[in-house]
């Protein structure tokens, strides 16, 4: 059961990672998942210092506010003519530092374990379980996950020819009056809860893996945008579970294996993917020579 | 889309855009006739792009005001085709030629409701008037330059709009493409709708359009091809960058300043 | 006086060198890569160094830094390599396979990680310090190290830094100078890995990364020459470093890493703002006078082409209906810029007896719109006849006709102006009336 419960984590966390990623990477903002998942440090460490708990709540509103903020920010530094890449780079590492230096200074109040929220320990999920009333409803995580995940999938549902069109065409997304910069918040606001959700639970690692490379997994697999979402899903989940199955062999950090089974996956659509794979290209390029 | 008013499709009113150091647009005023094709001409860095994307609202503007059929702007979207420069979007999307075209349809569709049959079948219709049906199953990174231009004039032609901007379509496209987009342009025309135009190619100019506006930085001149596309004024907007006038001007009359320039 | 105290430590000079030698070379190297827009490179291959070090300690079992460092630098290579080629061979984008890199590579280090600590002999304690960094253990052994690969690193960019600045700028145009651009690229990528790897024990992954970019981007906004950005860079770099250590030796606990990056963003904040070229408050404060000067320049012409065509009014006045059909400016608009005219005494506003009052000029906002005028026609003329004028070599960017001239010069264009028509046709000296005026008025504001 507990490994059941473990493999729903990943693969929840992989699925609303990975559909959200392909927006990511279509936009080239993939960089911004790791991005969020460093300065929201600063947010966890406030929450807890302020609510002096550790419960869910209070820290997921912290970090999601840190993880706004740094989108705002980063959107704000680049409309004020920095570069992207250099205003993401800027602005994680100061939020960041804030919260390193947070954690220093009260480490006495702080009973945060920095490696914990760098690796995260997805074995532990099964155990911390949520009570309601007198009932055991399962592992908290599975919930919270869950509903991050249902309410991406609801939003980008309602929204999607929306969302498609800005990360397409932003001018004549504009030009036609949907409200680009909405969306953009929007969306970001969604890959930042679904960070700061799997944070706890599987680590920044693995939330910064799935929301790239199921994605791009996908984007070398199809050239349909909705294709590309559920195969994006797919390739997190069957990551989830061939990580956990790595990690049982290795007796190693399952959410590190998860990463690495996703990488694996991504290696092989990069070789033998039938339109955009190495071998597919070299075989088209020999075919024309003859011709 | 009948019976909208009798006020001009567009007017602009004192337009100044800046960027940094130099003003790019500088009191650029100017109403437009109804159900005419309008080239925007002027040599780089003269502002024909900043021109229609600063009607738009796309970038932000020092002064001025515009209208579309005498309200503002912001209420009369629906109303505007845009097509953009081909660089503008990444053509590695994940999508292929008709879902592009479909794109044309959201404005109209409005929040939460799906692109339906009636919406496809007129996206296919417009692939078919510049000549692109068989290409409607095809991803957009494997049409040629032409081809995508195509698309984007598809997808202006999906907005069902009654003013269109469109940014250099001609811009390195071949003579299929050429053709398909004039054929598309004198049938807009046909249908009265309103059509600005920036355009590079000089030599074109009177054949293709009924209205020209000449722009370097201000607006140099403005009105029908005959009395404006003129010698003196082909001078003052391009200067002595351009060698062969004459070979421009096909019948070269005489150069009348026309009433609008202010001198 | 605390300061100075803590300065008497061994310990803290040492860590105040090692610190500030690192934001030099952070600074000048990050320069190359910022300008190359490859700004988070130094984030992906201080990730990347992780499954390597821990490949060291697995196949020698030893913790001794110069291995780990070598591991590193390797596993550092592997990545880039991996970057290189999904952007070559696939067509997704450079920051996709960046961030797919940086998290698969930081992944397999974190399983190999818990594999040694789980393994029976394994002992992973220390690994992870080298990764996370920690400034204040930094002892002189490892300072020198790092003064060595400092030293390595400046002198090779002093050397190449022609080279480097063809590689930046125009990579096609060094290789057709028969530089070997790819070859000077992986060098610029192998001395930023190595950059990142002896920063790695200092301040950690995440804060090295700050390191390569905060202090580029900071000297960006301070000159537009790459020399002198590079040596900015440095500067602010090192500086960054000095008041990050000087400040963490002051409170207790407060890490040292994290103090350098904040010292280093807050360069970048103050640039930001108040840098005098692209600082975004002079920015702003530009942009609201020029749109000031344009509409008031807008309407001195306005009004004296009006003038031109109804000269019979020239002492009426102009009422500012007329103007506003003139000009094609909103009334309100109008106002405002004829009264800060009137302030500026280039206009005023006349009432003559019995007729409707109106708006004229005064002998300075004569001289002025006519100058305007001027200078405008005879840009509409030069370029009529750009050729013509090619001898005078006149710099079109500027926005003075007339200053770029001698008399001599301009007098023969004077006269093709007049050919036209075009010359203004109302005179920059003062009707006797409007002098008449301005001394009154100048009589009655004394």
């Amino acid at each position: 059961m507990n490994t059941l419960w473990i493999i729903l984590t990943g693969a929840l966390v992989a699925a609303s990672c990975g559909f959200l990623g392909c927006f990511l990477i279509l936009r080239r903002m993939a960089m911004l998942g790791d991005a969020i998942s460093h300065a929201v440090l600063p947010g966890i460490v406030l929450a807890f210092l302020v609510s002096g708990s550790r419960d869910t709540l209070p820290m997921l509103i912290g970090a999601m506010v840190a993880g706004l903020l740094t989108v705002f920010l980063i959107q704000s530094l680049h409309q004020s003519g920095v570069k992207t890449d250099a205003a993401i780079g800027v602005t994680f590492t100061a939020l960041f530092s804030i919260g390193v230096v947070l954690v220093s200074l009260y480490t006495q109040q702080v009973d945060l374990d920095l490696d914990c929220v760098l690796y995260g320990e997805i074995a532990y999920v099964p155990w911390d379980t949520w009570q309601w009333g007198t009932m055991d409803m399962g592992p908290r995580a599975v919930w919270l996950i869950g509903g991050v995940f249902l309410l991406s999938l609801l939003t980008v549902g309602l929204f999607y020819k929306e969302i498609k069109l800005c990360s397409f065409d932003p001018a004549m997304a504009a030009a036609v009056g949907i409200p680009v910069l909405f969306f953009h918040y929007l969306l970001m606001g969604l890959v930042s809860l679904a960070t700061v959700a799997s944070f706890e639970s599987v680590g920044a690692i693995l939330v910064v893996a799935m929301l790239v490379v199921p994605a791009a997994t996908a984007y070398l697999l199809t050239d349909r945008l909705p294709v590309m979402l559920f195969l994006s899903m797919g390739a997190g989940i069957l990551s989830a579970g061939g990580g956990y199955l790595l990690a049982t062999w290795l007796d190693s950090s399952i959410a590190g294996a998860m990463t690495a089974v996703a990488g694996l996956l991504f290696l092989l659509s990069f070789v033998f993917s039938p339109r955009y794979g190495l071998v597919a290209k070299a075989l088209a390029r020999r075919r024309f020579r003859y011709e | 889309m009948k019976g909208i008013s009798n006020a001009s499709p567009l007017t602009v009113h004192d337009l100044t855009v800046a960027y940094q150091k130099k003003p790019v647009l500088r009191n650029v005023s100017l109403t437009i006739p109804e159900g005419k094709l309008i080239g925007i001409i002027g040599p780089n860095g003269a502002g024909k792009s900043t021109l229609i994307k600063a009607i738009q609202g796309l970038v932000p503007v020092a002064s001025g005001q515009t209208q579309i059929y005498g309200k503002p702007y912001k209420q009369q979207r629906k109303l505007v085709g845009y097509v953009p420069q081909r660089e503008t979007v990444d053509w590695d999307f994940p999508t292929n030629a008709l879902d592009v075209v479909l794109m044309g349809r959201y404005g109209k569709l409005g929040w939460f409701r799906r692109p339906g049959k009636h919406d496809r079948q007129l996206s296919l219709q417009c692939l078919q008037k510049v000549g692109m049906s068989d290409y409607a199953d095809r991803q957009i990174s494997q049409l040629s330059g032409g081809q995508q231009q195509r698309v984007f004039l598809a997808r202006a032609l999906a907005q069902e709009a009654q003013l269109y901007f469109m940014d250099e379509p001609f811009a390195g496209v071949d003579a299929a493409t050429e053709k398909a987009i004039i054929q598309l342009l004198t049938e807009l025309k046909v249908q009265q709708k309103t059509v600005l135009v920036v355009h590079h190619d000089l030599q074109t100019v009177e054949e293709y359009f009924d209205w020209v506006i000449m722009l370097n930085r201000r607006i140099i001149a403005a009105g029908p091809t005959q009395e404006v596309f003129t010698t003196e004024n082909l001078h003052k907007t391009y200067g002595g960058r351009l060698q062969h006038l004459g070979a421009v001007l096909s019948s070269s009359p005489d150069a009348v300043l026309p009433e609008e320039e202010p001198l | 006086m605390n300061v100075w105290m803590s300065l008497q430590d061994p310990n803290t000079q040492w860590v105040l060198f090692g610190c500030m030698l690192l934001g030099l070379s952070g600074g000048v190297l990050g320069s190359f890569a910022f300008l190359r827009g490859r700004s988070l490179m130094g984030d992906a291959l201080a990730h990347a160094a992780l499954p390597g070090v821990c490949l060291v300690y697995l196949l020698t079992g030893s913790k001794s830094v110069g291995l780990f460092l070598i591991g590193a630098a390797i596993a550092g290579l592997v990545a880039t390599t991996c970057i290189t080629a999904i952007t070559r061979h696939t067509r997704i984008k450079e920051d996709t396979a960046l961030a797919i890199t940086l998290s698969v590579f930081f992944g397999i280090g974190i399983v190999l990680l818990t594999f040694i600590q789980h393994s029976p002999t394994g002992n992973q304690s220390g690994l992870d310090k080298f990764l996370f960094g920690q400034a204040a253990s930094l002892v002189s052994g490892d300072v020198t190290q790092m003064i060595i690969v400092s030293i390595v690193l400046l002198s090779i960019t002093t050397l190449l830094f022609k080279e480097f600045t063809l590689l930046t700028f125009d990579p096609g145009y060094g290789r057709g100078l028969g530089f070997p651009m790819g070859l000077l690229d992986s060098l610029l990528m192998l001395m930023l890995l190595t950059a990142v790897v002896i920063g790695l024990q200092a301040v950690g992954v995440v804060l090295m990364a700050a390191m390569l970019i905060a202090p580029a981007v900071t000297a960006r906004y301070w000159t537009d020459r790459l020399s002198s950005m590079v040596i900015l860079a440095g500067l602010f770099g090192a500086l960054s470093g000095m008041l990050g250590t000087l400040f963490s030796t002051q409170v207790e606990n407060l890490p040292t890493g994290p103090m350098i990056v904040l010292a280093a963003t807050c360069f970048f904040l103050f640039s930001l703002l108040f840098s005098p070229r692209r600082g975004l408050l002079f920015r702003l404060l530009r942009f609201l006078r020029l749109r000031k000067t344009i509409l008031e320049e807008d309407v001195l012409c306005a009004l004296y082409e009006w003038f031109e065509l109804s000269p019979a009014h020239f002492l009426k006045g102009c009422s500012p209906e007329s103007l506003m059909e003139k000009s094609g400016k909103p009334l309100r608009t109008l106002r405002r810029a004829l009264l800060a005219l009137q302030r500026k005494g280039m206009v005023d506003y006349r009432k003559s007896g019995g007729e409707q009052p109106g708006w004229i000029f005064t002998a300075a906002g004569l001289q002025h719109a006519h100058q305007l005028i001027l200078n405008q026609r005879l840009w509409d003329l030069y370029w009529m006849n750009e050729q013509q004028y090619q001898a005078l070599s006149i710099d079109p960017n500027k926005g003075d006709f007339v200053g770029q001239l001698v008399p001599e010069q301009l007098a023969p264009i004077l006269r093709d102006l007049d050919s036209y028509g075009l010359t203004p046709k109302l005179s920059a000296i003062p009707h006797p009336v409007i002098t008449r005026i301005d001394q009154k008025r100048k009589g009655v504001s004394v």
